[in-house]
């Protein structure tokens, strides 16, 4: 599975007006495989990503998702894949399961109800299944967003920003839902700005800088790039806390809590 | 992917008229203005209107209240079509294998619903007014046809507006214009009281031809050549709307 290519961008180029937000990108994903996209605010994450979910077209360069070309059959790519945006993209006014079942018959898939509970549940999300999404904590909208693009299982799943605006508890139930997927065997390309998230949850890294991949690798290949660890001796300044306590002298109960 | 247009246009469709029902109050706020018009018309300036048709004033203005109702009502497309786009789940829906169209269809479906909707309260308050029709089931179900058809064509009007709003306010203020078209026309006043100019616009421009439509319908008297004229610039505005919203939305979605 894992020599199989999910995704291959070659030579891909855009600019909006004057500005080149994407300047050649070349970009392999392994089927099966978790990569992370990182670059800072503004770097193309979502232009590229916008490019490979076939809602904006490239000026130039090729790339094929699920074996399909993104500029010549759209609608074999929109159909192999599924796309997560920045912000938790759910009908506020419709329930959770609701918003599931919507996109199961958008899907044309034959049991929608079952689909919805079903997920639900994989979400822990049954017991507020029946509310209204626009009651949800933005750890369940993600959640229930990450559901939504579960539906019809789409072999390859593009994450933008999951975990933007979230709180840390929040995160932390993304990447357990992200990590499942892995191991389902989908395709998971997430772009973030966190480097954290890409080492919790990637099986590779691509550094997007300045419009190109500048390194793609494992964190150990990319953790090679540096120099080894160096051992270095640093000269301890006081801080103005151990300033204070030899000025007043020790607090009573300064010596058991240390 | 054309074949699932129409199971397409009818999930999305579900889901917004499921928004109208669970903000039951768009319909009701649609009713509020034309019935407060309604209500000044008759009760206050209406006894100073010399209409010349002998009929009671409200059956006069109920026609022209009923294309306000409307011109107004559409509003609520072009804020729900921003709102979506904005929110993000028109990218959602794009990023899938579902029917372009089934996305501005759903909303323009939608629109013709809460819209009759609307109208069916403004004409339940003009009958506790003592509005009074001796139209045939035949004649209503023309009323009807004309009032979706304007509905429709106003619709794909809202539908440009909302794709191009570049804010909530931007997205309705488009309606204002269309509220204002049945006030220089023959819905309130008879055309031929007003000065040469604008009795000739008031002669000429949509509103006119369709109110005197209506209006013969509901009084039960035949509606003579006006109707084809009415049908005419119905038609002719439903489909540059939707050339033009179908266009906008390509080139702002791709």
């Amino acid at each position: 599975m894992s020599t199989e290519t999910a995704i291959r961008a070659r030579g891909i180029r855009k600019s909006y007006g004057d500005l080149e937000v994407l300047r050649g990108v070349d970009l392999d994903v392994a089927s099966g495989s978790i990569v992370a996209l990182l670059g800072s605010n503004g770097a193309g994450k979502t232009t590229l990503v916008r490019i490979l979910s076939t809602l904006l077209t490239a000026d130039e360069g090729t790339a094929t998702v699920h074996g399909f070309d993104v500029g010549t059959a759209p609608a074999d790519v929109r159909r192999s894949i599924s796309l997560t945006g920045q912000f938790a993209a759910v009908d506020e006014m419709l329930t959770g399961r609701e918003n599931l079942v919507l996109v199961a018959r958008l899907r044309h898939l034959r049991t929608p109800g079952a689909i919805a509970d079903d997920l639900l549940a994989r979400f822990s999300l049954t017991d507020a299944g029946p509310r209204r999404a626009a009651t949800y904590s933005g750890g369940m909208r993600r959640r229930l967003d990450i559901a939504m693009s579960l539906i019809g299982d789409p072999p390859v799943i593009f994450l933008d920003e999951p975990t933007t605006g979230l709180d840390p508890q929040a995160r932390i139930e993304v990447w357990d839902a992200v990590k499942d997927l892995a191991r389902g065997g989908t395709t998971v390309l997430l772009t973030t700005q966190y480097l954290d998230e890409a080492e919790q949850l990637a099986d590779r890294i691509a550094i997007l800088h300045r419009g190109t991949i500048v390194q793609h690798g494992t964190l150990a290949e990319l953790k090679r790039l540096l120099p080894p660890t160096e051992v270095v001796h640093v000269e301890k300044q006081p801080t103005l806390e151990e300033v204070f306590l030899s000025l007043v002298g020790p607090v009573p109960h300064h010596e058991e809590s240390s | 992917m054309t074949a699932y247009a129409l199971a397409d246009t009818r999930a999305l469709t579900g889901r917004s008229l499921r928004h109208i029902l669970r903000s039951p109050d768009t319909v009701v706020t649609t009713a509020i203005t034309p019935i407060a018009l309604m209500l000044l018309f008759v009760y206050v300036l209406g006894g100073a209107i010399d209409t010349g048709s002998g009929g009671s004033y409200v059956d006069y203005l109920l026609p022209g209240i009923l294309l306000v109702t409307i011109a107004s009502g559409v509003a609520y497309t072009s804020y729900r079509l921003f709102l979506d786009l904005k929110g993000g789940i028109v990218e959602r829906f794009r990023s899938m294998p579902i029917a372009r169209s089934s996305v501005l269809w759903a909303h323009v479906l939608t629109s013709v619903v809460a819209n009759l909707a609307s109208v069916a309260v403004v004409v339940a308050v003009a009958l506790a007014m003592g509005f009074r029709t001796g139209a045939s089931v035949g004649a209503w179900l023309a009323v009807v046809g004309i009032l979706a058809l304007f509905t429709l064509a106003l619709t794909w009007l809202a539908v440009i507006a909302g794709l191009s709003a570049k804010s909530v306010d931007g997205a309705s203020a488009f309606s204002y214009p269309l509220i204002f078209l049945p006030f220089v026309s023959s819905a309130f006043v008879p055309t031929d009281s007003m000065p040469g100019p604008m009795a000739w616009f008031a002669e000429h421009q949509p509103v006119t031809s369709i109110v005197d439509t209506l209006r013969a319908l509901f009084a039960g008297q035949p509606v003579g050549g006006g109707i084809w004229v009415a049908l005419g610039w119905l038609v002719g505005i439903l489909v540059l709307g939707h050339v033009l919203a179908v266009a906008t939305y390509r080139k702002r979605i791709g």
